[in-house]
């Protein structure tokens, strides 16, 4: 039976409990289950938050038995980033410096997703305050790939991936600064969906890089994970920066397919560093596309080659910023000092990991006197040629496509004496971010040779989600799902 | 390359207190990634406005009305300090 219920889609789970063939507390018991059996391997979650869940559920059977269920997500178990502010429930950024804090309120994310009935399983893994590739910055304990437990998710959002490869939850929440949840999608054969900057409230979202920063869902499907954006997307009064934009139906014209459709591909995109095996598998999603109708467009990105370091300057710049606030006043770890001065820099030595302190020392170089225009000031221009390429680009396309990442999942430890290659693995995805476009990951095969999935990224005008779903469901529907990761 | 004086005067900047092995460590690595980012120079970028917010086209961000509205209460915002007395963040003296 839990087998049975594991199997089900997000969608095909809600029709189910719609139905009332099944329950949410048969659901969130399957739910809790797995993470049980599952979870001591793969490391996706800081914290399981099973009471709380199965109050959820009860409260979502006992709405669905008067006939008064909210809607498709009402009962459907899921879980989020340890980014999300959760009320009552610790939320640490993956670092020890927030370990053991309590949130006086719910992000507006999350807010949303109970408003519509959803069951919370837990807090999910990460690199500590979101900033890595491989979720091997978190300060409490690595996540393994379900596909191949001696490989990473990715990161940062790489417990938001891997629980949904290995069905521990049927559809998760992460964040994306410079490709934090396409990447970690790509490398665990999720869908995983990075939204137009503004498009989803950062309200109750440990801040990284305020200008780049954006939520976003993953989940087993690209329905699953229109439906899950549906939900989230809007304005906020609390996030000044959330759009005002009405928000599109992204399930409407899911199925349309992609015939007519212009598919740009950045020819700056399939050059030096692209590993041989993702390039077979790319190149065979384009040419399905062409096959369903789709026509390729040669496009070129020039100035996308500066992507990382002019993310390099602003991202770690605005971290600097933003992390300025965990100075052991307010919340989180405070060491015992003689003075305030001391208590700032041994709390802030003692909390923050490595990653952290690396950015808010790049950072605070960066936007110190002296240097703000040489690399901050500098960065933002460049920052402006590279959306310049992308408004261009649309001129002549509908989406972008290309690869999601350089590689497939890499080993555990293969990266982390090397800062600088480690960041590489974004080359592909930070464009979007800096560019403020939504972008996507969708599942396109496995790797020839290493047998673990390869993610196609896809890449859009701004706040045209609905045909950016719409072309991967497109691609998902023509090559079939993936197998069931294999070692969750 | 950073020399280890330039990295105590950022630490110290970021109210980060550094042990001599992260000195080193930390001069290393953020000259490699400076090395990196001097790739942006090649760059002519006069007349180019810097991209200084991430909002659409023409989209100014949205306010508020200026309202007195229920905010979070001392109690629940004080619920997490490490230190505090009365409705207050409690600190280590500040003036010697």
């Amino acid at each position: 039976m839990s087998a049975e219920i594991l199997g089900l889609d997000l969608r095909a789970l809600s029709g189910e409990l719609a139905a009332r063939r099944l329950s949410s507390r048969e659901a969130t018991e399957a739910a809790l289950s797995r993470i049980e059996a599952t979870d001591g391997r793969v490391g996706a979650f800081l914290r399981v938050t099973a009471e709380g869940a199965r109050a959820d559920a009860a409260a979502a059977d006992e709405r669905a038995a008067r006939g008064a269920r909210r809607g498709p997500l009402d009962g459907i178990p899921l879980a989020v980033k340890d980014l999300f502010l959760t009320e009552g429930v610790e939320t640490t950024a993956g670092s020890r410096i927030l370990e053991g804090y309590r949130p006086p309120y719910d992000a507006t994310a999350v807010a949303r997703l109970r408003a519509a009935g959803a069951v919370l399983l837990g807090k999910l893994n990460l690199d500590e305050f979101a900033m890595g590739s491989s979720n091997e910055n978190s300060a409490f304990k690595p996540c393994r790939n379900p596909w191949d437990l001696g490989r990473t998710p990715g990161g940062s959002s790489g417990g938001s991936a891997a629980a949904v490869a290995a069905r521990q939850a049927w559809g998760t929440l992460g964040t994306d600064t410079g490709g934090s949840i396409r990447e970690p999608a790509s490398f665990c054969g999720v869908v995983g969906v990075k939204p137009t900057y503004g498009r989803v409230s950062r309200y109750g979202v440990v801040a990284f890089a305020s200008s780049l920063d954006q939520v976003g869902p993953l989940a087993r499907t690209v329905g699953d994970a229109a439906l899950l954006l549906q939900a989230i997307a809007g304005h906020d009064e609390r996030d000044m920066t959330s759009s005002t934009l009405p928000v599109g139906d992204y399930l409407a014209r899911l199925e349309e397919g992609a015939a007519g459709l212009r598919i740009g591909v950045p020819r700056e995109w399939f050059g030096g560093g692209l590993e041989p095996g993702v390039e077979a598998r790319v190149r065979e999603a384009l040419a399905r596309y062409q096959a369903l109708g789709a026509r390729l467009v040669e496009i070129s990105l020039p100035h996308s080659r500066y992507a990382i370091a002019a993310y390099y300057l602003i991202a770690p710049a605005e971290a600097s910023s933003n992390l300025a606030r965990y100075d052991g006043v307010r919340y989180g770890l405070r060491a015992p000092a003689r003075g305030l001065r001391e208590m700032y820099g041994e709390t802030r030595a003692r909390g923050f990991g490595p990653e952290p302190k690396r950015r808010i020392m790049l950072g605070t170089y960066a936007l110190s006197a002296g240097y703000y225009d040489a690399y901050y000031l500098r960065a933002q221009k460049v920052r402006t040629l590279i959306r310049r390429d992308f408004d261009r680009a649309f001129e002549a396309c509908d989406v972008v496509a290309g690869p999601v990442a350089p590689t497939v999942a890499f080993r555990l430890g293969e990266k982390l004496s090397d800062p600088l290659q480690m960041y590489l693995a974004d080359v592909f995805t930070i464009s979007a971010n800096l560019a403020a476009l939504p972008g996507l990951s969708v599942p396109c095969g496995l790797h020839p040779v290493e047998r673990v999935p390869v993610g196609l990224q896809l890449v859009g005008r701004p706040f045209d989600e609905a045909t950016l779903l719409r072309a991967a469901r497109a691609l998902e529907r023509e090559q079939g799902p993936l197998p069931a990761a294999p070692e969750a | 390359m950073l020399s280890i004086e330039e990295v105590r005067r950022i630490a110290s900047l970021a109210r980060l207190t550094l042990s001599p092995e992260e000195e080193r460590l930390y001069a290393g690595q953020l000259s490699a990634i400076l090395d990196y980012v001097k790739q942006l120079e090649e760059l002519d970028v006069s007349g180019v406005e810097p991209m200084t917010h991430a909002l659409a086209a023409g989209e100014a961000p949205a306010l508020r009305a200026d309202q007195v509205r229920e905010g979070l209460g001392a109690e629940r915002a004080l619920a997490a300090a490490p230190a505090r007395e009365g409705t207050a963040f409690l600190v280590p003296r500040i003036i010697e």
